[in-house]
């Protein structure tokens, strides 16, 4: 067997001795060129003058383009065709790119992008949420769900309460910044390598861009140094670039972002907010809810409107809400255009809910795992008896839910009840520092929700000696996908994983391809390829029943040998016989992810195939003199189905965690009155340092989990999933807090840094409202 | 310029064009080594940590994880560089602590891993496994840090290989029969000489802060003065009556001088920048540099430390509060140097609260000092400073008359706290808000207050354990 097995990444041993080669490693031609975007310096308005002069005679600079020089479409927007490579002459935001320098050197491109003489006519700049209410700047209608009858529901409610919650955006912080690398071909063909989570879209970006077909680009990702949904758009620009500069100088040209670029130009995931309103009875049960999310999409829509839609999607998380309606505000402002971000809006709806049972809790009394338990879609393993599946706010049945379970068994390992009780008394002993504690769970949909992206195509070649070579459509950031879906190939052909050879992602070898997102990865290319190895299986295996005069035979793969009758040979000689004897030893396979459709704007479908569960129990201390707090410990339990690879989806699921309390906690997002980002590096931006994770740290996965629907050996999708689980560690600020607040609910907000958390506690002991 | 160093046990010699050429640079675009990864550019990041071996001149070893990105080549003379393509064994196989960030999954993208395993391969040569403070500067996004924990312990015991110790005997032949140049001296005495005469020239310690002007605002630097040949610069010794700091002093080495004298000024120092970018910032660069949020000053300050100054053979001591004249001018003269800093020998009492969003590797939002000396329930002496409450390091002498002469006691805090808003009128900023930082100010004197009660429970958070 090749799955189910904790085998390393594919990559570990290169990534260990450095061997591994990302885009900027790559070895480049002598002549090769290097690229650097000017950016403007204001966040609306139009270029009244520009003066690129110096910027022309700096050292080293070959060339300087702005938009009028460009050879084909001026637009690297992922689909509404609203993102200039090089603005028009309009501003949208502090840092788009206006012009681009081509230089000798990386130092020198970068050196002269600074020369620039530009005078803008400024506008009033749309910066805030506020901003964008106050002018009603959306991108769309607002969106609205509804399910049942929320406003007779909530106000006949036993118990009503509402709120809002802010929280922040985050910066993706990939370790290796955006970067791509342009090879001018004959007859005006384009090679380019990019650290990109979606090459057909570069692929599509730089033809248009060329005015060329897209069979005349190839694009080629071997792996990205983490991405995160930072590069399933936001890498457009830059091949763009090189491929255009390439054109126009004929010559190789190569484009990084420095950190701080990076962070200034490219999206970042949504900042919300959140107003509720909800009824309750006395046990805490939600008999309505109404949420109304506003997103800061910034500049242009990018990948906004799905990402808002997934928010709205995520608004129920693991509770059934019997009436509710969520609506959804698409706020277009003059700041970074916000993109693609692990969970893609699941996490901003989840965090919305998990406020309100929170907020329903104290309200109540009670502890908000208890409220939690008591509004948990019910299990699947209750519905025998006659009892109809209860439906989300879309209207999509719940039948897999495993979530009462699985908190139960969280209970129990986590020894939460105890723990609970210890954490009260500590409290009560120390006036200074106090803890608090919280469990919550996830249930995240498994879908593209744009439902025509389910698909995928993979390319398999067995090699006369029996070497496979294995090529799919998605990208390798990380997260381990080559070796999952090496091992499905290994598996067909029951051979060891060694002799599997990974490539690289290419759009000459599968064409069409979505971008490696929405937790997807493995489920659709993992599939492709099994479908691509079966096509050859039984190709082989209908040549030796022929071959061996043995019809009837099963023909069986393991290890390294086909047995069919009385014969067994050794792997590399069937392929050997298979080609002298003229069988195709090469195949694609594809895979459409069955039984789901969705219509958005009703509001109304299936648009997941099935459901990926979790919960995680964190425990913090705060300081109540200082605001500063820690996670001190956590335990989690996570349902991946049956696991491809337990190594990989253990390590998803602590990285996930530690991200998402990240998000929550020290990354704080901080622009300046002109719309300016000031936590441009990290100096200034907080990712999680390795103190930061918990002291104690408890992941296990769910045992005997198996996937409901048929997904590539019962497993199931881990990208996105556990980075809510971080959700919990917030939560439990918002305990320790309620611990020292004399009855008022906290109502934090995100990110709950040393500063919020000491304000908010400020806000309590001063008696305001929360 | 010429220098040479061994990059991966091989014999490097150099005519270097521009002195403030990084190693990461170098490594990358010169020599095709692209297993040294830039992340940021500025020392936060790790991604492109380098193992530095170097002998002092009594012959001892020291091993440091250093950032390649703001390393700049000059620094490296008579050193040993190891890289990630340079630490597996001669046989093929892995370093231990390779072997096992494979078996422990301690890589996913892989990007930050050549990183990680040069900052945990110096740790592994060293015996050290306070991880948190080794990893400290090693940002990794993708694995949650457990697995490589995991990766470091597991490694912790395997013997280290050889070429640690090939490396430091080729050292020995490597150096001697350096006397220096002007650019980069060895002798105190001819450096303030040089630099009363050339006081247009750049002095580089440690350039963690200098090397952002070349990364970042990327400034050419003519003339450059690197200060880390002269040992005379680097001593610290306890003398009778106070203790000597030398400017050169990095802040590891601080940190290991000051814990037996002032342990909470040593907690501090454990929390300033990373194990990378301590084993390059000197102590004299953190004054020097004049920056409102350097972490060293307040605590200096507090323990009413005094600067010393020299500019060719004049030398002048001041206290070190008095150096600090506004934001970005100190009292130093065309041609002075920093040389020294002397702190009073006397009965510790310091406490140190540095707050930041992150507890390692981040800047102070405001970081306070408190040396409160209580002597029959009465306050008998106090210096207080703060970094990140105004445009300079400064002492809040308002709330230390508040104090001084008074009982020791709740009430006498509750009526000084008032007093920071007469010291200190913070910015806002993207750490902080002016509010948040006064309103922590006048906290922080309740938590020193409450640590001279063990009976009010803790009063830290990095403390507490589950």
């Amino acid at each position: 067997m090749s799955v189910n097995k904790p085998l390393p990444h594919d990559a570990a041993r290169l990534h260990v001795t450095g061997a591994a080669r990302y885009t900027d490693d790559l070895p480049t031609p002598a002549n090769t060129l290097h690229l650097a975007f000017g950016l403007s310096e204001i966040a609306c308005g139009v270029i009244r003058s520009i003066n690129l002069d110096a910027v022309r005679t700096a050292p080293g600079v070959v060339s300087v383009l702005t938009a009028d020089d460009l050879p084909g479409e001026n637009d690297v927007s992922a689909a509404a065709h609203d993102e200039p490579l090089l603005s028009d002459g309009s501003i949208h935001y502090a840092g788009q790119p206006i012009f681009l320098v081509i230089a000798g050197s990386h130092m020198a491109a970068r050196k002269a992008a600074r020369l620039a003489v530009i005078e803008y006519d400024e506008l009033p700049a749309l910066l805030s949420i506020d901003d964008a209410i106050e002018a009603d700047s959306c991108f769309e209608e607002p969106l609205q769900f509804l399910k049942g009858d929320p406003d007779s529901a909530i106000a006949s409610a036993p118990h009503r309460i509402g709120g809002t919650l802010e929280m922040g955006g985050q910066e993706h912080f990939y370790l290796e910044g955006q970067v791509a690398l342009a090879l001018p071909q004959e007859d005006g063909d384009m090679l380019v390598h990019a650290s990109t989570q979606h090459p057909s879209e570069i692929q599509h970006k730089v033809a248009e861009a060329l005015a060329m077909p897209f069979n005349a680009v190839r694009v080629e990702t071997r792996r990205m140094g983490g991405g995160f949904g930072g590069k399933e758009s936001q890498g457009n620009a830059l091949a763009v670039a090189c491929a255009v500069a390439a054109r126009l100088t004929g010559r190789p040209c190569k484009m990084r972002y420095d950190r701080d670029d990076d962070m200034i130009i490219t999206g970042k995931r949504h900042d919300f907010r959140i107003k509720y309103r909800v009824g309750f009875d006395d046990e805490g049960r939600i008999l309505g809810v109404d949420f109304t999310q506003y997103a800061r999409c910034g500049w242009a829509q990018d990948l906004s409107l799905p990402v808002a839609d997934r928010a709205m999607l995520h608004a129920d998380n693991a509770y059934h809400l019997p009436n509710a309606r969520i609506i959804s505000h698409r706020l277009r402002t003059n700041t970074v255009s916000n993109t693609a971000y692990r969970g893609f809006g699941g996490p901003q709806g989840v965090l919305g809910i998990e406020r309100v049972v929170d907020h329903i809790a104290h309200a109540l009394g009670l502890d908000p795992l208890v409220v939690r338990q008591r509004n948990f879609y019910t299990s699947f393993n209750k519905l025998n008896d006659g009892q109809r599946p209860q439906t989300t706010p879309y209207h999509q049945k719940i039948e897999d839910s495993i979530i009462d379970e699985l908190v139960a068994a969280l209970v129990e390992k986590s020894d939460y009840h105890a723990r609970r009780k210890a954490i009260a008394d500590w409290n009560a002993q120390n006036p200074v520092l106090k803890k608090g504690i919280a469990l919550t769970p996830v249930k995240f949909g498994i879908s593209f929700t744009l439902t025509f992206l389910n698909q995928a195509g993979a390319l398999v070649h067995v090699y006369s000696d029996g070497s496979i070579h294995l090529n799919h459509g998605g990208t390798e950031m990380g997260q381990g996908l080559f070796t999952k879906v090496a091992q499905v190939a290994a598996q067909s052909f029951g051979l060891p994983l060694e002799a599997v050879k990974i490539t690289a992602t290419d759009t000459g070898k599968v064409p069409n391809t979505s971008a490696t997102a929405a937790s997807s990865g493995s489920d659709l290319n993992g599939m492709a390829v099994k479908a691509a190895c079966d096509t050859l299986r039984s190709r082989i295996s209908d040549f030796l029943r022929d071959h061996f005069d043995a019809p009837e035979s099963d023909v069986t793969f393991a290890d390294g040998k086909v047995r069919v009758g009385n014969h067994e040979l050794p792997f590399a000689e069937v392929a050997q016989l298979a080609y002298q004897n003229r069988i195709s030893l090469s195949s694609t396979g594809f895979y459409a992810t069955p039984d789901i459709q969705w219509d958005r704007v009703k509001g109304r479908g299936r648009p997941f195939y099935y459901f990926a569960y979790g919960a995680a129990v964190t425990e913090v201390v705060i300081d109540t003199l200082t605001g500063e707090n820690r996670i001190l410990r956590t335990d989690i339990i996570h349902d991946v189905g049956r696991s491809l690879n337990p190594a990989l989806d253990i390590g998803q699921i602590e990285g996930g965690y530690v991200q998402g309390a990240g998000w929550l906690t020290t990354e704080e997002l901080v622009w300046d009155d002109k719309g300016r980002l000031t936590t441009h590096a990290p100096s200034t931006y907080k990712i999680p340092a390795c103190s930061d994770r918990p002291r104690i740290f408890n992941v296990a996965l769910w045992e005997g989990g198996e996937n409901r629907a048929e997904t590539i050996y019962r497993s199931k999708a881990v990208g996105e999933p556990p980075f809510m689980l971080g959700i919990s560690a917030f939560m439990a600020l918002s305990d320790a807090l309620a611990a020292c607040s004399n009855g008022a609910y906290p109502a934090l907000d995100a990110p709950a840094t040393a500063e919020r958390i000491l304000t908010t506690l400020s806000r309590l002991q001063s008696g305001g409202a929360g | 310029m010429e220098i040479a160093f061994l990059l991966n046990g091989e014999t490097i010699r150099l005519r270097i064009q521009s002195a403030t050429t990084s190693l990461l640079e170098w490594l990358r675009e010169s020599q095709n080594l692209t297993g040294t990864k830039e992340g940021c550019n500025e020392g936060d990041c790790g991604a492109c940590t380098v193992m530095v071996t170097s002998l002092a001149d009594d012959g001892s070893v020291r091993r440091q994880a250093m950032n390649a990105c703001i390393l700049f080549l000059p620094q490296l003379h008579g050193k040993a560089v190891r890289t990630v393509e340079g630490v597996a064994l001669p046989d093929g196989n892995l370093h231990p602590v390779q072997q096992a960030m494979v078996e422990h999954h301690g890589s996913q993208c892989g990007f930050c891993t050549p990183g990680i395993v040069m900052s945990l391969t110096t740790a592994h040569a060293q015996g050290r496994d306070d991880f948190d403070n080794v990893l400290a500067g090693n940002l990794c996004r993708c694995t949650g840090y457990a697995p490589i924990i995991r990766a470091a312990e597991a490694a912790h015991d395997a013997p280290v290989p050889e070429w640690a110790q090939e490396d430091i005997d080729k050292l020995r032949m490597l150096k001697g029969g350096d006397g220096g140049d002007a650019y980069r001296p060895r002798d105190l005495d001819q450096f303030a000489g040089w630099y009363a005469d050339n006081p247009d020239a750049t002095l580089i310690a440690g350039a963690t802060d200098v090397g952002l002007w070349v990364t970042k605002r990327l400034q050419d630097l003519p003339k450059v003065c690197f200060l880390g040949g002269i040992a005379e610069l680097q001593r610290v010794e306890t003398r009778d009556d106070h203790l000597w700091i030398g400017a050169g002093v990095n802040l590891n080495d601080l940190r290991e001088f000051i814990a037996p004298f002032h342990p909470d000024f040593a907690e501090l120092i454990r929390r300033y920048g990373s194990m990378q970018v301590r084993n390059a910032a000197t102590i004299g660069g953190n004054i020097a540099n004049g920056s409102p949020i350097g972490d060293g000053p307040p605590a200096l300050i507090a323990l009413g430390a005094t600067l010393h100054l020299r500019r060719g053979n004049d030398r002048r001591a001041i206290p070190l509060e008095d150096f600090f004249v506004t934001y970005g001018k100190q009292d130093r003269q065309a041609g002075e140097f920093v040389e020294g800093v002397s702190i009073p020998r006397q009965a510790d009492n310091l406490r140190c609260y540095k707050i930041s969003k992150r507890f390692d590797q981040d800047i102070s939002a405001l970081c306070g000092c408190f040396n409160i000396a209580v002597e029959d329930g009465r306050v008998t002496s106090a210096r207080i400073a703060f970094g990140g409450m105004a445009a300079t390091p400064r002492r809040a002498l308002n709330v230390e008359a508040a104090l001084v002469g008074k009982a020791w006691d709740e009430a006498t805090i509750r009526a000084a706290q008032p007093a920071f808003a007469d010291d200190y009128a913070p910015i806002s900023d993207m750490r902080a808000s002016g509010e948040y930082r006064l309103m922590t100010a006048q906290n922080l004197l309740l938590r020193a207050y409450h640590e001279s009660h063990p009976d009010h429970g803790p009063t830290r958070v990095l403390e507490v354990q589950p």
